[in-house]
């Protein structure tokens, strides 16, 4: 494995006494797209909620270990909280567009980093938005309320909001399983060209999202990290049991 | 005839439960209506009878300074001018507002986003004890505390328009906090999260994001403590001085409607010009808190598109 951008060694996550992570060891590499996957309550997304600091909001919560972005120790007691989360951005399973117009939804974390000019953001939010792939859907109504449009819209309008920001990684935590299949397919073929741009941690409940579009798959299993390997791999030969039966549908 | 047909003509027990409910609440809403539409009736019909009955035009009651129902001028018009009236309810309704507006959002920020321990097991106490706290206490603090402070730092009397704007301020500031709490409660904790995984500080997320969004119930709330102002009367008719002059500034002597309403309604004859001009105030302030009403559902309603 070459030059990882997040590496995590011996992770471990208390929710008061309850321990959810049982030490994780998990890299990502850059440009690559990583699914992890495992039963309801196993874990991943707690694992991925670590990444951005987002835990730090649950009252009670303790994590050890060691995580780092870009060689950078996240937990650091130096560490801007603030410049993290600008710098590994994060899609929601529910789409959660704020209750503003389209432009102002997309422009919001440029102007939190107090970008003003007016000519920036129009070619933020284009650039945006076009990568985000829903542009020519609403670009004749960029000042019409995000709450407007669908599910499978506001969530693309998500994250371009979190692309403007221009993250160099973007967490997603089951970012289609509220959506209809049209909108995911949508959404999958552009994390596909994102990926050239950006690393792309991607928890799922899909197996078949997991095997389209992800390069390395990470199974979790009672908050521990059971097998990470290449997602064809992972699919066609797994290592472990575990790994096998849950692919397989045995369980979970 | 088979069972299950006979069961079905029949009606059974939990449709006669249904159907007496529902002529219960029927019953219910319909002696409130008619008690609502009473009201309006009478207080119309006294109201309006200054301007048919007594013949004073409605322009010069609503434009004219001198109030003494009971003396003619030199024409022998009745002097019925109710601006001073309605310039001093406007007026400590409208800076009690503006004054508790600032206190009541920062404190409800303070007891939903910055502190909710301290906000739920003391704060919210505190402002619901505030709320039930009888106006006329309110009253006689400001009579006893309030007015001579007012002599004192500022001269005069003390009573005025100063006086009654820091007593009802005290009187809405728990309306106005607990109504938007309510509302920054009531916004979804995704768009906090949103906000705060895009990179903001948590004061770029409370002032951008959950004010932003709870703006449509803080703005009710801050009128339903106006129309609380606006209709409060006995606190207000204790420090406001109660002289129906045009007030010339915040420590002069005023009046509002409702303190001339509370003063003056149980010393006139029913049906007299005196009593019916009490009643043309009484249908102006009807219709404001009728406006008052209409704002917030319309506030409500453009809340709700967005």
């Amino acid at each position: 494995m070459s030059n990882p951008v997040i590496t995590s060694r011996d992770v471990h996550l208390f929710y008061g006494k309850f321990e959810a992570l049982l030490g994780i060891d998990l890299d990502f590499n850059r440009n690559e797209i990583t699914a992890l996957i495992g039963p309801s309550g196993c874990g991943k997304s707690t694992y991925l909620r670590t990444l951005n600091r987002m835990n730090d909001l649950i009252p009670g919560v303790t994590i050890t270990g060691d995580i780092r972005l870009d060689g950078q120790d996240i937990y650091a007691p130096s560490q801007d909280v603030v410049a993290l989360r600008k710098q590994v951005g994060m899609v929601f399973q529910q789409p959660n567009p704020f209750p503003f117009s389209i432009y102002d939804n997309v422009c919001y974390g440029l102007r939190l980093a107090g970008v003003k000019d007016r000519a920036t953001l129009d070619s933020a939010v284009e650039t945006s938005l076009k990568q985000a792939a829903i542009w020519d859907e609403v670009k004749d109504k960029l000042h019409k309320s995000a709450l407007s449009l669908s599910g499978g819209q506001q969530q693309r309008v998500c994250i371009a909001r979190v692309l403007a920001v221009q993250p160099s990684v973007i967490l997603m935590d089951e970012p289609t399983s509220a959506l209809d299949p049209i909108s995911s397919t949508q959404i999958e073929n552009m994390l596909l060209e994102l990926r050239e741009r950006y690393t792309i941690i991607l928890v799922t409940h899909n197996m078949h999202q997991a095997s389209r579009i992800s390069d390395r798959t990470a199974f979790f299993l009672q908050g521990r990290l059971v097998e990470v390997d290449a997602t064809k791999r992972i699919f066609l030969n797994p290592a472990q049991k575990e790994t096998e039966d849950y692919i397989s549908g045995r369980f979970g | 005839m088979d069972p299950i047909r006979e069961a079905m003509l029949h009606r059974s027990r939990a449709a006669k439960i249904e159907r007496r409910g529902k002529l219960i609440s029927l019953f219910c809403i319909t002696l409130i209506v008619v008690v609502v539409v009473a009201i309006f009736t009478f207080v119309a019909s006294r109201g309006l009878a200054t301007f048919f009955t007594d013949g004073v035009n409605l322009w010069s009651f609503l434009s004219k300074t001198t109030w003494a129902p009971a003396v003619k001028d030199a024409h022998g018009a009745a002097q019925v001018g109710a601006l001073p009236m309605i310039v001093g309810s406007f007026g400590v309704t409208l800076l009690s507002a503006v004054v508790a507006t600032p206190f009541a959002v920062g404190a409800a920020i303070f007891m939903t986003e910055i502190s909710p321990t301290l906000g739920k097991k003391v704060l919210q106490p505190v402002i619901e004890l505030l709320v039930g706290i009888p106006s006329v206490v309110y009253g006689f603090i400001g009579l006893s505390v309030v007015v001579p402070f007012i002599r004192h730092v500022f001269g005069g009397t003390g009573f005025g328009i100063l006086a009654g704007t820091f007593v009802l301020f005290v009187m809405i500031l728990p309306t106005v906090t607990s109504m938007t709490v309510d509302a920054l409660k009531a916004v979804p904790r995704h768009y906090r999260e949103a906000s705060l995984a895009l990179g903001g500080t948590r004061w770029q997320t409370i002032s951008r994001v959950v004010v932003r969004a709870a703006m449509p119930g803080i703005l009710t709330g801050i009128v339903f403590g106006m129309a609380r102002a606006f209709g409060e009367a006995l606190a207000v008719q204790m420090v406001i001085g109660n002289a129906a002059l045009l007030p010339h500034n915040l420590i002069s002597p005023a009046a509002t409607l409702t303190s001339v309403l509370t003063s003056g309604i149980g010393n006139t004859v029913m049906g007299s010009l005196e009593n019916n001009a009490l009643w043309s105030l009484a249908l102006l302030l009807l219709l404001m808190s009728l406006a008052f009403n209409l704002l917030i559902r319309w506030i409500g309603k453009k809340g709700e598109m967005k």
